[in-house]
């Protein structure tokens, strides 16, 4: 690693993931003197590219750019920094095993085969699904108000959000309140014919978490990724993967004038006089700054880098029992030719496939999760990125990335026989739709969320650090009295996807966070 | 203690190992439950066992408190995480009184601590506690375990209990200071009987705790009984016991205040500071559970606060409402504790007084209902705000105490 230049900082931040990166660009941009610390060799956090069969590279974690809010992108200028997309708009398709495929394109849905019924209920959908994140995309781009505190702060923001629910009118504000603890597979029930469709929307609902189409809450998982992108989901594929992405983000940050230090892992958070003074890194080296914004996860933050003696026993055990078990895997296969998908034209390929051919199949593949086991038959969520960007693979290789359910963290056989074993089983539930596929195979990796625990150092090896799950989000995220991105210990700030609005590649945990450091301050 | 040869659901209040002999002596059989035993409410009248407390020896059994051993490389520092006095200063061989809040500084419990050794402590409880200790416990490398049935206890108070235990061959107690323990042996049956003696209590007078084996626990009832003679040594329930500590102006949980782990409506729990036990939070000896709460309460200043109040009359002002005039327009808080004290000859109680009205000195009006044959009257009467405790006799702190 590489010395800060200073012994003291205006604010140091313990993780450059992405929403540190975007933290400190915004408090660097305040004129702030920043200082970010990364335990691994390169910036970015699970959003990072790396090489996992020799010439052979992925996005490690997240594959596809979808959830960082356009305003965000433009606003940290990261063209300038580098930032290009090997792919825009890219559709999303439910696979059949027929080859019937089931189209869906940001703009509006295609029906390779939708009843008239259908494609007349989708089209609702969609309208309803506009309105609804219309009135709640705008709940992410601040801290959310809490309960029960006399701030007029916290009123406001609580009369905004009743306004804008009342806001959608009648009729979609009770739909709103009607399916908005419901589960999806209820609601897609009620809605669509289409067995492939229902699959495809039930795949979005439960996506890195641990629901099943059947389990409470996961249409609010639905409606959350919904409401961060506006209710329109344009899929993005950055040049160079989602590595290119973080490092345009360090550039943006760097250009604002804050410091980075990779391969500086923070071993402690200092304490002095009840008050965040800075960290200790694991070099010894310690730097001093009454701001410290912690990107890592709500666990690894409090009981690992500051410490239960410094919090209350009843905030610890809070923390203590927040879900951050992940349930997803991902899967990376290098081939030496792309074998054909019957049914699937070249542009559709390029896009996300789902395997997920009705919502009943990813109930049925939830169930094994309950128990330690990995599905039997799991759902994946398919990119070849190398179709897009041939940088990725040696000429006319490819790369193939799968996010897989599920994938529990524990499990019972023990990972060490188990890894084999369900890397074929992705390999041949993709083979269903890809005949030769495992022919093509050179080399795969396999990430269980205990991999990714330690890969990308997060507790549990969630997605989100911790579910999306009513009783951990938005106003409760990631605990009481440690929302709004401040923490029991002051001087002590939140920025990763424990915080509202959480993860995915969304970026605004890391600028509500820089706005509320600013807010305390002044 | 009585193994239980049924489930316990078929036996839902334990007896102590002292039961035997306490129902012997019960002359007019008021048992109640205490956390989980059935223990005596008066053996035959609570005046004269109270009188015993005062004026010679009382046995008390209060094998029911519940108690932790806590023991670990972490033991103090959970502890002084745990607690709010710095139990830094705690060394072997003392005992210490305590609290401990929730995250808001609103009380859980009251005990004691015992320290037995380095990085080992005894915790008595008035309620069970495991599952806030195992919360507190997180990050720290600590073992608490419950042994509230491995020790049978016996309180024994009074200005005589002195001389009693000497009587009974306890050598050395001469020594021992208040809020000091030791092992100390006395002749049993066959062997000696060793076991831990503090010069602890609740009753503020001279007086000792027995912590013994609970198969030791018939001797020693059985012995100190028989050598009471002058000394007139006498066994008390609850009632003679809440008389004397409300003149010694201690707090008992669920009568002068709710843990904030049982309080459902808010607003009803209480901080040490309300409770007049600000004495017990040391904001210097680094973070503990419910600091930072406590630390804005000091700076915001207590809303209320439990005073002793020295009422008019001899009628004992039980659950009574405070208000600020005569004419009972304006509330002023309530009676939580009330006793007429033979003692001092005064009718005392122990009140939570909003914050205008806590300074020592202030008059308030008690409304005291009475009873006279099914006739009720309703009587204004005049209290004044006391210090506490109301009854601090200087033997309780003699050291050696005086012999009788």
């Amino acid at each position: 690693m590489t010395t800060p230049a200073r012994a003291r900082y205006d604010a140091v931040i313990v993780g450059g993931g992405h929403n540190g990166l975007v933290c400190a660009t915004y408090l660097a941009r305040a004129g702030r003197s920043v200082l970010v610390l990364e335990a691994a060799d390169r910036v970015g956090g699970a959003a990072v590219t790396r090489e996992f069969a020799p010439g052979f590279q992925v996005s490690a974690g997240a594959h596809l750019l979808h959830l960082m809010p356009p305003a965000l992108l433009n606003d940290l200028d990261l063209g300038a920094h580098g930032l290009k997309f090997a792919a825009h708009n890219l559709p999303t398709v439910a696979l059949s095993a027929d080859g019937q495929h089931l189209s869906m394109q940001a703009g509006g849905g295609s029906g390779a085969r939708l009843s008239a019924a259908d494609a007349r209920a989708y089209t609702e959908w969609r309208r309803l699904m506009r309105q609804i994140s219309g009135a709640l995309h705008p709940l992410l781009n601040g801290a959310p108000p809490r309960l029960g505190t006399d701030a007029w702060s916290d009123r406001k923001s609580l009369m905004r959000l009743g306004w804008r629910i009342r806001r959608l009118g009648r009729r979609d504000m009770r739909e709103l309140l009607r399916i908005g603890l419901m589960n999806v597979h209820d609601l897609l029930e009620d809605r669509f014919e289409s067995p492939q469709l229902k699959g495809a929307l039930a795949l979005d609902a439960v996506l890195g978490t641990n629901y099943g189409p059947r389990s409470p809450g996961s249409v609010l998982s639905l409606l959350y990724r919904l409401a961060a992108t506006g209710g329109t989901e344009v899929l993005s594929q950055p040049q160079g993967g989602l590595g290119a992405l973080s490092a345009a983000l360090g550039r943006a940050a760097t250009a604002a004038g804050a410091e980075i230090h990779t391969a500086a892992p923070v071993e402690r958070i200092l304490v002095k006089d009840d008050r965040a003074s800075g960290v200790a890194l694991a070099s010894g080296q310690q730097v001093l700054a009454p701001v410290v914004v912690s990107n890592a996860d709500p666990k690894t933050t409090f009981l690992g880098l500051l410490g239960a003696e410094f919090l209350d026993a009843g905030f610890v055990r809070r923390i203590t029992h927040l879900r951050t078990r992940g349930f997803t895997g991902k899967v990376h296969l290098a081939l030496d030719r792309l074998p054909k998908f019957p049914g699937l034209d070249p542009e559709s390929l390029r896009g996300r496939l789902l395997v997920a051919p009705d919502a009943d199949y990813i109930e049925r593949a939830y169930n094994h999760a309950k128990y330690n086991e990995y599905s039997a038959v799991p759902m994946l969520e398919v990119t070849v990125p190398s179709l897009s960007d041939p940088s990725l693979a040696p000429a006319g290789s490819h790369v193939v990335s799968i996010v897989v359910q599920y994938a529990p963290y524990e499990l019972n056989e023990g990972w060490a026989t188990g890894r084999q074993r369900f890397t074929d089983i992705v390999i041949d539930t993709l083979g269903a739709y890809a005949p030769g596929l495992r022919e093509c195979v050179r080399a795969s990796e396999l990430l269980t969320p205990a991999d990714i625990e330690r890969e990308f150092r997060i507790h549990g090896g969630h997605w989100h650090h911790a579910e999306i799950a009513f009783d951990q989000f938005f106003m409760v995220r990631p605990v009481p009295g440690a929302t709004q991105y401040e923490t029991p210990l002051p001087g002590l700030f939140l920025c990763g996807a424990g915080c509202h609005p959480g993860g995915g590649v969304m970026g605004l945990a890391g600028r509500n966070a820089a706005r509320q450091v600013m807010n305390r301050a002044a | 203690m009585s193994t239980p040869t049924e489930p316990h659901y078929r036996q839902p209040l334990l007896k102590t190992p002292f039961h035997e002999r306490a129902r012997a002596l019960s002359q007019i059989d008021r048992f109640i439950p205490w956390a989980g035993y059935t223990t005596v409410d008066v053996f035959t009248s609570a005046e004269q066992e109270y009188f015993s407390v005062r004026n010679a020896s009382s046995l008390f059994d209060l094998t029911p408190m519940v108690k932790y051993r806590v023991a670990g490389a972490d033991a103090l520092r959970f502890l002084n995480r745990l607690m709010t006095r710095d139990l830094a200063k705690l060394k072997p061989g003392k005992v210490a009184y305590v609290v401990w809040c929730d995250d808001a500084g609103m009380i859980i419990d009251d005990g004691t601590v015992f320290c037995t050794g380095p990085n080992e402590y005894r915790i008595c409880t008035a309620e069970r506690q495991m599952d806030w200790f195992t919360a507190s416990a997180i990050g720290f490398d600590v073992r608490i375990s419950e042994v509230t049935e491995e020790v049978a206890a016996l309180a024994v108070q009074g200005p005589t209990s002195y001389s009693l235990l000497r009587a009974v061959g306890l050598a050395g107690l001469e020594r021992l200071k208040p809020f000091e323990h030791g092992q100390f042996s006395m002749p049993g049956a066959s062997a000696p009987i060793t076991m831990m003696v503090s010069r602890t209590g609740f009753t503020g007078d001279l007086g000792y705790e027995l912590w013994m084996e609970p198969a030791d626990a018939g001797v020693v009832w059985d012995t100190l009984m028989r050598h009471g003679g002058t000394r007139g040594v006498r066994p008390i329930g609850s009632q003679a016991l809440n008389m004397v500590r409300i003149e010694a102006g201690f707090v008992l949980p669920n009568l002068d205040f709710v843990s904030a782990a049982h309080t459902l409506r808010i607003g009803t729990e209480r901080s040490p500071i309300e409770l007049g036990l600000g004495w017990l939070v040391d904001f210097k000896k680094g973070h503990f559970t419910g600091r930072r709460a406590l630390l804005a309460e000091q700076t915001r200043g207590p809303r209320r606060q439990l005073v002793g109040l020295d009422i008019e009359g001899t009628k004992p002002a039980h659950n009574s409402l405070l208000y600020t005039q005569r004419s009972g327009r304006t509330e002023a808080g309530s009676i939580t504790s009330a006793t007429w004290s033979p003692t001092c000859k005064r009718n005392l109680a122990l009140a939570m007084v909003d914050a205008p009205y806590i300074a020592t000195g202030s008059v308030l009006w008690v409304e005291i209902y009475l009873n006279r044959e099914l006739v009720w009257e309703r009587r204004m009467v005049r209290a004044r705000v006391v210090e506490r405790p109301f009854f601090a006799p200087a033997r309780r702190r003699a050291t050696p105490p005086a012999e009788f």
